[in-house]
């Protein structure tokens, strides 16, 4: 979960969010061009934003003993790539931040640059690495979203480490341990991210195929007409 | 069908997952991340004093979990609205052209047998 208000200090505080606005205005407009240029992306996008909202509100237990909530980010790096998800996943951290003594403001850029630009852009290279190696979408996008969970939580305990390092063992210590809070609680949340985001992209392969080939997530069908989707013969939906 | 078992599978996957540590470990107070993390810094680095607080905290854990719920509900209705549409979209797109067909046969069959009226 995110760093809580107040505790990185004010040159740390200060220091991400100064990393983090150039990614999060950079996002800002990324999603006013992709509105403009394809208006018919805005029910896409509203996906996305939705997909980290829920996500992020849910809080679900670890075989850690712990409770940590997923991120997310992943399906909109895969749909729109990562600069998109620098605003979307900031808009859900701001929310927290304000409304829910979630996060915080002075730790807001450190956040979303852990969980809105670290994270989709790691999600975004797994995605890549997955589908150039000859692997097919889904196992691509399952990719993405494990791996967008996962590295934004290591993100968050090095931040935190580097802010605070051991009395004894410095930073190498620190690291040690917050990443045992956070990376390991995550590796089953990320697994059922994984999971959820396969679910959702077979829901968007066979009702958004156009929007899924123009973003050039799918290849085009050569005949859009003809083309053999087992599912479109009626009676198969049920 | 095969779609479906697979559906119906990965929905159990996601189940197991989460359900899993809570069937082996229920005594366990599942604790988040984020508060841990806080307890670290008060033990190993105990001169240090949080600069800021929150603007806003939710007065009671109920308060927050209704927040939290509301998030997730924002969430989750965009999400159903957009899925919704698509999904409507197709099948309204799947219906013109399965009427177009048969207008088209009729069309076709018609141009065929000439009118019975002189």
């Amino acid at each position: 979960m995110h760093i809580a208000e107040g505790f990185l200090p004010p040159a740390h505080a200060i220091g991400w969010t100064i990393a983090a606005a150039p990614f999060v205005v950079h996002g800002a407009r990324a999603v006013a061009k992709e509105v403009r240029e394809n208006p018919e992306s805005t029910l896409l996008l509203g996906a996305a934003g939705a997909f980290t909202f829920v996500l992020s509100a849910i809080k679900l237990p670890s075989i850690t003993g712990s409770s940590s909530h997923p991120t997310g980010t992943g399906l909109g790096a895969v749909l729109f790539r990562p600069p998109v998800m620098a605003l979307l996943g900031t808009v859900v951290l701001l929310f927290q931040a304000l409304l829910l003594a979630h996060g915080g403001l002075t730790t807001l850029g450190a956040n979303a640059f852990s969980m809105a630009v670290i994270g989709p852009w790691a999600g975004y290279a797994a995605y890549r690495l997955v589908r150039r190696s000859g692997g097919g979408l889904l196992p691509g996008v399952f990719a993405a979203m494990a791996v967008a969970d996962l590295a934004t939580y290591v993100t968050t305990a090095l931040q935190l480490a580097w802010a605070h390092p051991d009395a004894a063992s410095g930073f190498g210590g620190a690291a040690a341990k917050f990443l045992s809070v956070f990376a390991f609680t995550q590796v089953p949340l990320a697994i059922g991210e994984g999971l959820l985001g396969v679910l959702l992209f077979r829901v968007l392969v066979v009702n958004a195929r156009p929007e899924l080939e123009r973003l050039g997530v799918l290849r085009r069908t050569p005949e859009p007409d003809q083309a053999p989707v087992p599912e479109a013969t009626p009676g198969a939906e049920r | 069908m095969r779609r479906h078992l697979v559906t119906a599978l990965l929905v159990l996957a996601v189940v197991a997952l989460f359900a899993t540590p809570l069937l082996l470990d229920g005594a366990s107070e599942y604790a988040g991340t984020d508060s841990q993390a806080t307890e670290l810094i008060e033990e190993s680095d105990a001169g240090y004093e949080p600069w800021f607080e929150s603007v806003f905290s939710p007065g009671s854990s109920e308060i927050e979990s209704g927040l939290f719920a509301l998030q997730a509900a924002l969430g989750g209705g965009v999400l159903g609205y957009v899925l919704g549409r698509l999904k409507g979209r197709r099948t309204a797109e799947q219906t013109a052209r399965r009427t177009a067909e048969r207008t088209g046969r009729q069309a076709a069959e018609t141009a065929a047998t000439p009118p019975a009226t002189p």
